[in-house]
């Protein structure tokens, strides 16, 4: 489900504008941060996530304005910048925050675990898988069900032709690349009682995600669900049985589906097994 | 008649070629204007992105009802009312029909359903293929879609580029006359390599070539010019 936060987001983004965001992951960092904070502050779990996702849209929507917007189109720039940009917010949450690991306590709550037989299911793994699926619902309505959605998967197909229907694509892109990162941010605020909040959550995060996207066929949504469900499930059994081989992997996977199907797995699922699924 | 859109001596370079070189025309707020040109040039289609901002003129000026529309952002340009259907479609093969409607409903949602029975009016096969993915569609039915999304908004203006490129000889006749019916409501500015197709419906023509406008009329009056019709749009005479 975490991989799934990011990988939405990174595949939105990449299928609308074109852009490798390498931020992402960084934005996933930020988002373990700032919620460790606003939780430490009002000992509130779920203004924590608000925040995180409230905090990674404005974020996302001034970058995009601020950085992307003037390299638009240039995708050698765009990738240098958001490779420098990583590097920087990466240096930044040390300044801040400081290099070591640092705990994010549960809620009271969320602490726990539900016994089924001999199955353990701690309290937190459920309310991840819970607060994962409630999110990708949302964005499965939102980009299937209302037209600004639909009008971003319009956008992925052909821009210009969006343009000519009168939208300002360039709000369109803002708005996406905001919907992304806050994506990646609540992410990152749920991931920080899990995983703990240190700064090379953000470079371990985002290699599996875009490992995920490429996977589940870029600027698909339904893609990056199925992409983010397979290289999840190749972590946990890989990281169980072969675990000094577990990244490896994945990107042994990603090569296959290149070769095999460059598209990745968006369609292959549907009658008739159409390429272009959203 | 006063001029709904308006080209004067308009320039456009597109990386560093020199592909519009001084083009001037007059859309009148009433029939169909054609442009006529020998196939395979891609001047008429610069033409008409010129118009709507995709490729912005170096110099000279675009004028809708008198004001200056240079440099304007395509989705501004379109928002003037102007409905646009490329020669490839445009397409969005993953969305279904409906949703393609929807893109292109300017106007509002709203707006587009309360239009939504006369365009099924005119092309029937989208009312039963609403919920599928355009994609599927064939070649004809895509045209159809194409032509319907720029009739669920309020439009002053259609700009279609070749209509009928790719289809079979049925289906350019059943679009011939979709456009027939049209005109009756609607200027409409188009680009067409059939000079048949061009000849049943365009009461205007210019002819391009190598991006000047070199022959301008009446429709009718073409076919008495069989030595231009040869030279410059290699119709037999």
């Amino acid at each position: 489900m975490l991989i799934f936060l990011l990988a939405s987001g990174l595949s939105l983004i990449f299928g609308l504008m074109r852009v490798v965001n390498f931020t992402h992951g960084s934005f996933f960092m930020f988002g373990a941060y700032i919620g460790r904070s606003i939780f430490l502050a009002t000992d509130s779990f779920v203004l924590a996530i608000l925040g995180g996702l409230l905090i990674g849209f404005v974020l996302g929507a001034i970058m995009e304005r601020i950085a992307i917007r003037p390299f638009f189109g240039n995708r050698v720039q765009l990738l240098l910048l958001t490779l420098g940009m990583m590097l920087v917010m990466n240096e930044l949450v040390k300044i801040i925050w400081g290099p070591t690991i640092l705990r994010f306590p549960r809620p009271d709550y969320l602490i726990g675990t539900l016994f089924l037989g001999d199955i353990m299911l701690p309290y937190y793994r459920l309310f991840i898988v819970g607060i994962g699926l409630v999110l990708l619902f949302l964005v499965y309505f939102f980009l299937n069900k209302t037209r600004l959605g639909i009008i971003i998967r319009a956008g992925v197909e052909d821009s210009d032709m969006v343009q000519a229907f009168g939208i300002n694509i360039k709000q369109v892109f803002t708005f996406t690349f905001a919907l992304g990162v806050s994506l990646a941010t609540v992410g990152g605020t749920i991931s920080g009682p899990f995983l703990g909040v240190y700064p090379e959550i953000a470079m371990d995060n985002i290699l599996v995600a875009i490992i995920a996207v490429v996977v589940g066929g870029i600027g698909s949504f339904g893609g990056s669900v199925a992409g983010s469900l397979l290289i999840g499930l190749i972590n946990s059994f890989g990281g169980y049985y072969i675990p000094q081989v577990a990244m490896a992997l994945n990107v042994v996977l990603m090569a296959l589906v290149l070769l095999i199907r460059p598209q990745g797995l968006q369609g292959l699922f549907r009658k008739g097994g159409a390429a272009n699924e959203n | 008649m006063s001029n709904l859109l308006q080209l004067e001596d308009v320039n456009t370079y597109i990386a560093g070629f020199h592909i519009l070189q001084g083009i001037s025309i007059e859309v009148p707020k009433e029939g169909v204007t054609v442009l006529l040109g020998r196939n395979g040039a891609g001047k008429t289609t610069t033409t008409l992105r010129t118009i709507l901002g995709f490729n912005p003129p170096n110099s000279g000026q675009v004028k809708f009802e008198e004001e200056v529309i240079n440099g304007w952002q395509p989705y501004r340009i379109a928002g003037l009312g102007i409905g646009y259907v490329p020669e490839d479609r445009g397409i969005f093969g993953t969305l279904s029909v409906y949703d393609n409607l929807k893109v292109a409903a300017r106007d509002g949602v709203r707006e587009m359903e309360s239009r939504l029975e006369t365009v099924y009016e005119l092309f029937p096969d989208l009312k039963r293929a609403v919920r599928q993915q355009a994609g599927t569609l064939s070649g004809g039915q895509q045209q159809m879609l194409a032509l319907a999304r720029i009739l669920v908004s309020k439009n002053r203006l259609l700009i279609i580029d070749e209509p009928s490129s790719g289809l079979a000889p049925i289906v350019v006749d059943r679009v011939a006359e979709a456009l027939s019916e049209l005109k009756k409501t609607l200027p409409i500015l188009l680009v067409e390599q059939n000079y048949n197709m061009a000849r049943q419906i365009a009461d205007r023509y210019y002819i391009i070539d190598e991006g000047r406008c070199v022959h301008q009329g009446q429709m009718e009056d073409l076919d008495n010019e069989p030595e231009l019709k040869q030279r410059y749009l290699g119709v037999a005479v």
